[in-house]
């Protein structure tokens, strides 16, 4: 029997189709669905946010407790050149911090006092708009997270941020690293990295690293969603600076004053 | 058939340089049985059964990938049914006693180059291997 045109056609087709639903179907989920961790193993808020205490931060300017931790657990390597320097959380004079707060009047101490800072996890964030991988997003619960695996080095966000949030690794950052912890990744030369509010402890049911550390207790970690935590508490009863918060970025780290 | 003798002699070169890798070894007397991974002590079973796990590992670690860092979701079962983090270095790593155990094997075999280790470590599973008694 001849074929025709028309029927090789149809079958050729079809045959397309029958092995398109063969993959499709066997490019199913290779595990079970997720199982749901018991009821308060993991930390989950609607909004998180950060209150810290301006005061009881400078009335101990030599304390890096928070930023240790913060980069010990992180693997951050320590670059002494300033060109190279990876930073999650740093101080920064006041004048730097809260350049709107300008005031010639309130003299040189005012303007040196040490301020914690770190990414303000904003609620309209600029960096992840220009990403053009989406290796960086805004999460549900307000975490501006990172997937270093997406990364590819373009720095369009390091260029963004206007609070210097972001640090690029220009070379290898694991010789520069004091002691690997290996329950965390650390990054590799060409990435962006920046604080990621300790979204791998909250999922252990942790507070962040920097929150624990502190010796003073001048940071308070909450759900900025439950206007009975204790962080809502703190804002509603106390007057609060955010650093830049006329660019619109909604940043979400305050600072009680 | 014009020029056979230069066809076929040329033919006959390119068959020989194609397989290169294949008599190299040959002649070099290399060990070319393919590696036996050990099975863990720990462990009854894989997150997938074994065949599967052969073939589909890499989809397996992508997939886990994307849903713990984008989703947020760090929790599976393994074929048995029990819960199992979604963790290279925690799960995978501590259970089949480091790389060099299990990854390497295959893949320093099969000259493949997987760039996982560039920033996890499985110094992790090397502790957990010491205190466990493995």
């Amino acid at each position: 029997m001849a074929i025709d045109r028309r029927s090789f056609l149809a079958a050729g087709g079809l045959a397309g189709l029958a092995l398109a639903i063969r993959r499709a179907v066997a490019e199913g989920r290779l595990t079970a669905e997720p199982w749901a961790p018991p009821e308060g193993q993991a930390l989950t808020g609607t909004r998180w946010g950060m209150a810290i205490d301006l005061e009881a931060c400078a009335a101990h300017p030599g304390c890096t407790a928070c930023i240790e931790a913060c980069h010990r657990v992180h693997n951050v390597p320590r670059f002494d050149d300033p060109k190279r320097e990876i930073k999650w959380t740093w101080k920064e004079t006041f004048e730097h911090a809260f350049p709107a707060q300008e005031n010639p009047w309130a003299g040189e101490e005012r303007a040196e006092l040490p301020v914690l800072v770190m990414c303000n996890h904003c609620e309209n964030p600029p960096c992840t708009r220009v990403c053009p991988t989406r290796a960086t997003w805004k999460r549900e619960d307000g975490v501006v997270m990172m997937d270093w695996h997406r990364c590819i080095g373009c720095r369009y966000c390091v260029a963004a941020c206007p609070y210097g949030s972001r640090s690029f690794n220009w070379v290898d950052p694991r010789p520069a690293i004091p002691e690997i912890d290996p329950s965390f990744p650390t990054r590799t030369k060409g990435v962006v990295e920046k604080c990621n509010l300790c979204e791998e402890r909250l999922a252990e049911g942790k507070l962040p690293a920097c929150v624990t550390a502190c010796p003073y207790g001048a940071l308070t970690f909450g759900d900025l969603g439950d206007p009975e935590s204790r962080i809502r508490r703190l804002l509603a009863e106390r007057p609060s600076l955010r650093r830049k918060s006329f660019l619109g970025t909604g940043p979400q780290v305050f600072y009680l004053v | 058939m014009y020029d056979a003798g230069k066809i076929l002699a040329g033919l006959a070169i390119f068959v020989v340089l194609v397989a290169t890798p294949f008599w190299w070894n040959a002649a070099r007397g290399a060990d070319t049985a393919p590696p036996r991974i050990e099975k863990p002590p720990a462990g009854t079973s894989c997150v997938l059964p074994p065949d599967q796990m052969r073939h589909e590992h890499m989809r397996l670690l992508i997939e886990w990938r994307e849903e713990v860092v984008r989703q947020d979701l760090r929790t599976t079962r393994d074929a048995a049914g029990r819960p199992l983090r979604k963790s290279l270095s925690e799960s995978c790593l501590a259970c089949h006693g480091g790389r060099e155990k299990s990854c390497d094997r295959c893949h320093d075999w099969l000259d493949v180059r997987v760039y996982c280790w560039d920033c996890h470590s499985d110094m992790g599973a090397r502790r957990a291997a010491v205190a466990g008694g493995r």
